[in-house]
Formats: structure tokens, C-alpha cells, sequence
């Protein structure tokens, strides 16, 4: 960060630089300098960005529209999607876009697990990460409810009835929280309002994500620390500007494949049915990106543990950066972690299908298996790895194989490609 | 490149699984061709008449479509009839009005600007007239329902005479696409029910298709320029993507590495 010797060359700019340096800011992001081997996984963090954009902006477009009332949110959202200019385009741009969104942090999520992004010095990017994803998941549940569908009605429902699990003051809070003695209007209007609200917390939190990431700067796929600026590095504008303008283009052409022609797919059909306190649907399921929680959270018979079980689910990961006891960052070096990495990966997958099935006989068993597999691998196999696992020797910067081209690098070399 | 279509292959290998999660007790619907499907899927205008002709000759008596107005009926996109029809149309109805200057209700004939008339004055009327059962509303039917239009067009023509371990109840009918095979409404279609002014032969078959398309209409009467849009982005999008990458690959080739 030794940026701030930037002087701007107009006088004007100095004049105006030297009261809120803007410039000198401006400078700083376009010079940012950037690890040259960052692949494609890295290029997920722009693309997020963008997610949250497009819905703060279709978002307010529809809130213009849109009336948060029991006895009229479903019609005004018919009325949208009939006789609202493109209003059809705008709600499915938003609603597809929060699926998009959480494809996009799933995929960034897990690029920090293999890369090992969340480890010293990144700890706080990461918490901060973790704690945009809680918002970002009260903001799609809550949206999930203003449509007033059936789904909506018996997500929300279910989700604010977890809350009763909480001894004593259980009852009280889900009293608090419906405003009133079942999801009615005034949960609602109450939904929609925190709706709003969390867009611009989860705004300014990117922005301190972005800051807490300028400061020690990218990990990269070789996961070492890397002397900046230097050969290992290029500068932000053009090199990442380009490559993540590329990746997010792609990006939006799977987004539009969605929008344009399966704008249904990712959603379930009751939810186009009025929401009925007096029908229960046959199976309450909520949206694709919450599935994995929900099937631990039915994987426990109590319902106190189980809240507890899918609580901790998510707040583990916040303390990750210190249950990984390795010192080696990239699963490149890691032979056996690679390994379990993608255990994980599938363990999560499986929980997302169980999740959407019954809970009963066989898919309730592999719940039961698959979230256990899921605490094991963060509290037991994790911590185990560091200690007894044999690290392939990693490079010492990114451009000079400063170990001279032993056989273990080439192999490592080798190795990472394959992964990129 | 290589790399960038393994992660949008797995991209798809995540989503597709989930799109599919619900449909734990599928059976096989009836196929037929969709003009509405595939790319440049338009609809049949044709068949979107002689579907509102169904709709408004059978499932109307029953079911309303509180979401659409008679202005729609002439909309690009839709039926498409002349605005003179749908005037005709709309003023078949009556619509009740007011209150007028001496605070009373009255009744005049619809408009093009009027909501579809229902057929009850609100849910206990129509469960009242049916034995209990609330014939939903059919605005966005189509996308209420798991199988879409394939499922509705399946019901329409699976009426069957129930196996002999079935037992109803009066009023209560046997279908094999119904969720739980009991359903609530008599068979509709008939062969010959409604006589189709453009001569085409009213089978349950054909009725069944004509329905199930206006259907799908009302319940997305943008699609066609929701597809014709799409096709226009997404080419647009792959040609700047194009651009992009070459951009791409000529800055990158100031620094000896890969991208």
C-alpha cells in the first residue's frame, strides 16, 4: 500500500485530491497490484458484485410497483408481470438473479476453501464473507415471502417457527417476529421492510471486504505470499478488469438462458398459488440455495439441536481460519486435503438433493450420514490434516521456480493446471 | 477456454439436479408438440382462439381468470383478435359498476378495460356451487401446477373409469394425473362440446390442446417477446464475449502468462 505519494496532474485535481482524496483512491483500485496466475474461480468476486447491483436496481424497480399488503402483494405481482412495462423482465431478472447470486457465492466460497483464501493474513475478508452470506440468505428468504404465494406463506411459516425451539422465550419471539399469532400482514410488511434494508448492509460490508482484501492483497492458486508489485503481479486495470469482464459475460449468458427461457425452473410452482393459511402444501421446500441447511436441519429429530445443528453449520465456517491447522495454503501442495476437499463438495451436494426429498427412510439416513460427515470434516478432519499431512514443497514465488525445477514442482505445476 | 467450459459444465451439472428435485412422484404425461416451446416458440394463434372459445364456452362456468382483462384478449402476442371482437367480447358481459350519483350499483356491459367477469362472487360462493371444492382461479394455472402444461393437458383427457380398489365418493371423480387420482371435477371435454367456427374437428383431444395453450398464455402472455428478446440478448451477449476474449488475450500477451 505505498499508493499515497499519487499526485494528480491537473492542478484542479491536486487542489481537489488534497481535500478528499478520491483520486488518489481511484488510483489505487486501477494499480491495484494483482497476483499474474489468478484462474477463473478468481473471477467470481466481480461477478458477485454485479449480482448485487443488478438486484439493488431491479429490486428498487420493483418496489415501485409492488404493494406489501396480505390481500394484495400476490395481484401486484401479476399486476407486474402483465401490465407493468417489461415488468416481467424486471421480476425475473431479480428473481432468477438471487439464485445467480448464490450459484456465483457458492462458487466463491468454495474457491477460498480449496485455495485456503481464508488463512492468515485474510481472516477478517473471511468473516466478513460469512456474515454477507447470512445476510444474503435472510434477504432471498425474506424476498421468498413477498410474492405471498403458498410457498412464501409456508416457508416463512417454518422458518420463523424454528425460532420456537429457543427454551423459555421461544414462544415470545416468534410472537415478536410475526406480529401477531401466525405469518399474517404485519409479517409482511415487517419482511419487506428488512427486505430493503439488507441490500445496502450487505453493500457496505463488500465494501469493507474489498478493503480487508487491499490490505494483504490476493491470495492465488499457488497460495504463497507474493512481493507487490513485482514480477508476479499485474496491475488491476486492464489485466483483472478484462479477464473478469470476460468471465462475467459468460456468466450472463447462462444468467439470461435462465431469465429468457426457463425463468420458472428454479422456483417452485405452488408458490404461484395465493397463499392459503388454511391449505398446507404436500411438501415444504425452500428455494434450491438453502437446501443443503434445511436437510440438516430435518436430519436432527430434536428441533432445539437441529436449529442448533444448522446454525452451526454456517457459523463454523467463521471460525475455519482456525480450525485449519495447516500452514500451507493452496490444496495444490495438499495431496490429502485435495482429497477431502472434494468430499465436501459432494457431502454438500448430496445434503442439497436430501434436502429437497422427503425426510423419511433412506434420504432421511443419508441426511443423518452426510451431516455428520459435514462437522466431522471441519472439526476433526481439518484440524488432524495439519499435523499429519505431507506437503508437496511449494514454490517460493510465482514466476521463479526458485527450487530449480525439482520433479515435486513440475508435478505441482502439473497439478494446478489440471485444476485451473 | 478449456478450463473456463468445465467450470460453466459444472455450473449446469449443479443446477440441473435441483430443477428436477421436486418431481419425486412423476408419471408420464401425455406429449404433444408446443408451437410456445424452443427458442423462437410463438404461439398458435389459431389455437389460442379456439382455446379462449373452450375456456370461455366450458371452464369459464366454473373457473375464472381474475387476473386478465378483455383488452388483453386483443394484445400483440396473445389471441390476438380484432379490437372489435374482444369489444364484442367484453360487452357480452355484465359488469357491475358504481356507485353511480345516487350511491347505487348497477350493471352495464363490460369494457375493454374490465377484468374477466368471475363466475362467483368470491371462494364460499364457488365451494357452495361445488360440493365443497373451490375450482381454482386460472390466471396462472399453468404455472401453479408441477407439470405445467403437459400436466394440465394429461388431466383434461385422463378420466377413467376407477379401479375396482378405489372407491369414490359422490362427486368425486377418477384421474390418473390427478395428485392422489381423486379429483373434484366431472370430465369437462366431450367430444364435440363446443362447435370450433373455424371448422377444425372438436375431439377432447384437440379442445384439450386449444385450452391448455390459452392457458398458457394467460399465464405468461409476454412469452413471445420474452423468447424473441432472449434469442436477441443472447446473441448479442456471445458477439461481445467474442470481442471480449480477444481483447483479452492481446493485453495478456504484454505479460508472459496465461489467461
Amino acid at each position: 500500500m505505498s499508493d499515497h505519494d499519487y499526485r494528480p496532474k491537473s492542478k484542479v485535481g491536486q487542489w481537489f485530491n488534497d481535500r478528499l482524496p478520491l483520486l488518489t483512491l481511484a488510483n489505487h483500485l486501477t494499480d491495484y497490484p494483482t497476483p499474474k496466475n489468478l484462474n477463473y474461480w478468481w473471477t467470481f468476486g466481480g461477478i458477485l458484485t454485479f449480482c448485487l447491483i443488478t438486484q439493488i436496481v431491479t429490486g428498487l424497480t420493483l418496489a415501485m410497483h409492488y404493494i406489501a399488503h396480505a390481500d394484495m402483494a400476490f395481484e401486484s405481482v401479476e399486476h407486474i408481470m402483465r401490465d407493468v412495462n417489461y415488468g416481467w423482465l424486471i421480476r425475473y431478472i431479480h428473481a432468477n438473479g438471487a439464485s445467480m447470486f448464490f450459484l456465483a457465492v457458492y462458487i466463491h466460497i468454495f474457491r477460498s476453501l480449496f485455495y485456503g483464501s481464508y488463512k492468515a493474513p485474510r481472516e477478517i475478508i473471511w468473516i466478513i464473507g460469512i456474515i454477507i452470506y447470512l445476510l444474503m440468505m435472510a434477504a432471498a428468504f425474506m424476498g421468498y415471502v413477498l410474492p405471498w404465494g403458498q410457498m412464501s406463506f409456508w416457508g416463512a411459516t417454518v422458518i420463523t417457527n424454528l425460532f420456537s425451539a429457543i427454551p423459555l422465550v421461544g414462544e415470545g419471539i416468534v410472537t415478536w417476529l410475526w406480529g401477531g399469532y401466525s405469518v399474517d400482514n404485519p409479517t409482511l410488511t415487517r419482511f419487506f421492510t428488512l427486505h430493503y434494508l439488507i441490500p445496502f448492509l450487505i453493500l457496505g460490508l463488500v465494501v469493507l471486504h474489498i478493503w480487508a482484501l487491499h490490505v494483504p492483497g490476493n491470495n492465488n492458486p499457488v497460495g504463497i505470499d507474493i512481493k507487490k508489485p513485482s514480477k508476479d503481479t499485474v496491475p488491476f486495470h486492464p489485466y483483472i478488469v478484462i479477464k473478469d469482464g470476460f468471465a462475467l459475460l459468460m456468466f450472463m449468458i447462462v444468467f439470461a438462458f435462465f431469465v429468457f427461457y426457463a425463468p420458472n425452473i428454479l422456483g417452485h410452482a405452488d408458490n404461484y398459488i395465493e397463499a392459503n393459511p388454511m391449505v398446507t402444501p404436500a411438501h415444504i421446500v425452500p428455494e434450491w440455495y438453502l437446501l443443503p441447511f434445511y436437510a440438516i436441519l430435518r436430519s436432527v429429530p430434536d428441533k432445539l439441536l437441529g436449529v442448533v445443528a444448522m446454525l452451526s453449520a454456517i457459523l463454523i465456517l467463521a471460525v475455519l481460519p482456525w480450525l485449519d491447522t495447516s500452514k500451507i495454503r493452496s490444496a495444490v501442495f495438499r495431496p490429502l486435503y485435495k482429497q477431502f476437499y472434494w468430499i465436501l463438495v459432494a457431502d454438500v451436494l448430496i445434503l442439497g438433493y436430501v434436502g429437497a426429498m422427503p425426510a423419511e427412510g433412506l434420504y432421511l439416513l443419508i441426511a443423518r450420514v452426510a451431516t455428520a460427515y459435514y462437522f466431522l470434516h471441519f472439526l476433526v478432519i481439518l484440524p488432524v490434516l495439519g499435523f499429519k499431512e505431507k506437503t508437496l514443497p511449494v514454490p517460493l514465488s510465482i514466476t521463479e521456480p526458485v527450487l530449480g525445477g525439482s520433479p515435486n514442482l513440475a508435478a505441482a505445476r502439473n497439478k494446478e493446471s489440471k485444476i485451473e | 477456454m478449456k478450463n473456463l467450459f468445465k467450470l460453466f459444465s459444472i455450473i449446469i451439472l449443479i443446477i440441473t439436479p435441483n430443477s428436477n428435485s421436486f418431481a419425486a412422484e412423476k408419471v408420464e404425461y401425455l406429449k404433444t408438440d408446443w408451437s410456445f416451446k424452443g427458442l423462437f416458440g410463438k404461439f398458435d394463434r389459431a389455437s389460442l382462439q379456439r382455446g379462449y372459445q373452450v375456456y370461455t364456452e366450458v371452464c369459464a362456468s366454473c373457473h375464472s381468470m381474475k387476473y386478465l382483462s378483455y383488452r388483453n384478449l386483443a394484445e400483440p402476442g396473445g389471441p390476438e383478435f380484432s379490437e372489435a371482437q374482444a369489444k364484442a367480447i367484453a360487452a357480452s358481459f355484465e359488469v357491475t359498476d358504481g356507485p353511480n350519483s345516487d350511491g347505487e350499483m348497477f350493471t352495464r356491459p363490460g369494457k375493454l378495460s374490465d377484468k374477466f367477469v368471475m363466475p362467483y362472487d368470491n371462494v364460499k360462493a364457488a365451494q357452495a356451487a361445488n360440493g365443497g371444492a373451490y375450482p381454482p382461479d386460472m390466471s396462472v394455472l399453468v404455472k401453479a401446477r408441477g407439470g405445467g402444461v403437459d400436466y394440465i393437458y394429461s388431466l383434461l383427457q385422463g378420466y377413467e373409469e376407477a379401479p375396482n380398489n378405489v372407491s369414490l365418493d359422490d362427486g368425486v371423480y377418477y384421474n390418473k394425473y390427478m395428485y392422489g387420482n381423486k379429483i373434484r371435477m366431472a370430465a369437462p371435454l366431450s367430444d364435440g362440446l363446443v362447435e370450433y367456427g373455424d371448422g377444425t374437428n372438436a375431439t377432447v383431444e384437440q379442445m384439450s390442446k386449444d385450452v391448455t395453450t390459452f392457458l398458457m398464455w394467460s399465464a405468461e402472455p409476454h412469452l413471445e417477446s420474452r423468447h424473441q428478446m432472449g434469442f436477441k440478448a443472447i446473441v448479442y451477449l456471445i458477439i461481445l464475449t467474442v470481442l471480449v476474449y480477444f481483447s483479452m488475450k492481446r493485453i495478456w500477451s504484454r505479460v508472459e502468462s496465461e489467461v
